[in-house]
């Protein structure tokens, strides 16, 4: 089970990687994709099945069509200037790897004896479902006003104008 | 004992993706890329949402604030994207460093 975990960690963080470092945008959405679907699986080990859900299906579906569509409705005009400037992008991204790296050493070195302060545990198990709708009926409401804005943001940025 | 050791196993590579983010963020001058380095971001801190709410025994409250966050980053995502569209129509380039009539 931990092999798994840190297997399945490793591929979060190497998907992570692909998506910053590669050339095309596609690519990149894509990297962005199975990123988010090594993290469903990774919180549906944890137990966390309905938040899982919700991430395979919005962050891994919607938010993927959303960046393909942008994509395509934004083409450059000229290819072969698309390919000369990728060729000299990669030279900001080289660091990348290398600061993982370290960063990562860092805090493997710094974990080591490191203690942290958690709050008791609490004795009993609550429902998802009862806290999401009895506890925390106010986070749906603004989460319901937040939908609300987006559509209204959306509305008004593709709004014809009049000439 | 073992809440804590489930999250001493995940918090370096929830800091390390993140920190892919913020690269990408600081890095990039495609404002597609931006959005894509903000989307790892929140998938690092989605990640610590629910493994703190494991180690502290309150899952379930995690999972609803999961719920939102995941709820507010479509949002943020669709509108970025269509501001994206704009600005692509106004400068026919998604250059961050041509889109200088947005300053001001």
């Amino acid at each position: 089970m931990v092999i798994l975990t840190i297997v399945l960690l490793a591929l979060m963080l190497i998907a992570a990687l692909w998506t910053v470092m590669t050339r095309g945008l596609i690519r990149a959405v894509l990297g962005l994709a199975a990123t988010s679907i090594v993290l469903t699986i990774l919180m549906f080990m944890l137990g966390a099945s309905l938040a899982a859900v919700f991430e395979l299906s919005v962050c891994a579906g919607l938010i993927t069509v959303i960046f393909a569509s942008t994509i395509a409705m934004t083409q450059p005009s000229s290819r072969s200037a698309l390919m000369e400037k990728m060729r000299h992008r990669m030279r900001r991204y080289w660091y990348l790897p290398a600061i993982i790296v370290v960063v990562g050493a860092a805090l493997a070195w710094l974990s080591i004896g490191a203690s942290v302060s958690l709050p008791a545990p609490l004795s009993a198990v609550a429902d998802v479902k009862k806290v999401l709708w009895d506890s925390r009926q106010t986070d749906l409401i603004g989460q319901i006003i937040v939908i609300f804005t987006g559509v209204f943001g959306v509305i008004v940025l593709f709004k014809e104008r009049k000439t | 004992m073992e809440a804590l050791a489930i999250f001493k196993d995940f918090w370096i590579c929830i800091v390390l993706v993140a920190i892919a983010g913020i690269y990408c963020l600081v890095m990039t001058r495609n404002f597609i890329r931006v959005l894509i380095g903000l989307e790892l971001m929140t998938k690092a801190v989605t990640l610590l949402i629910i493994v703190a709410g494991l180690a502290s025994g309150r899952l379930a409250l995690a999972q609803a604030l999961a719920i939102t966050l995941i709820v507010v980053e479509v949002v943020v995502v669709s509108v970025a994207a269509g501001i994206v569209l704009s600005v692509f129509r106004l400068n026919e380039s998604l250059d961050i460093r041509k889109s200088r009539n947005l300053k001001g």
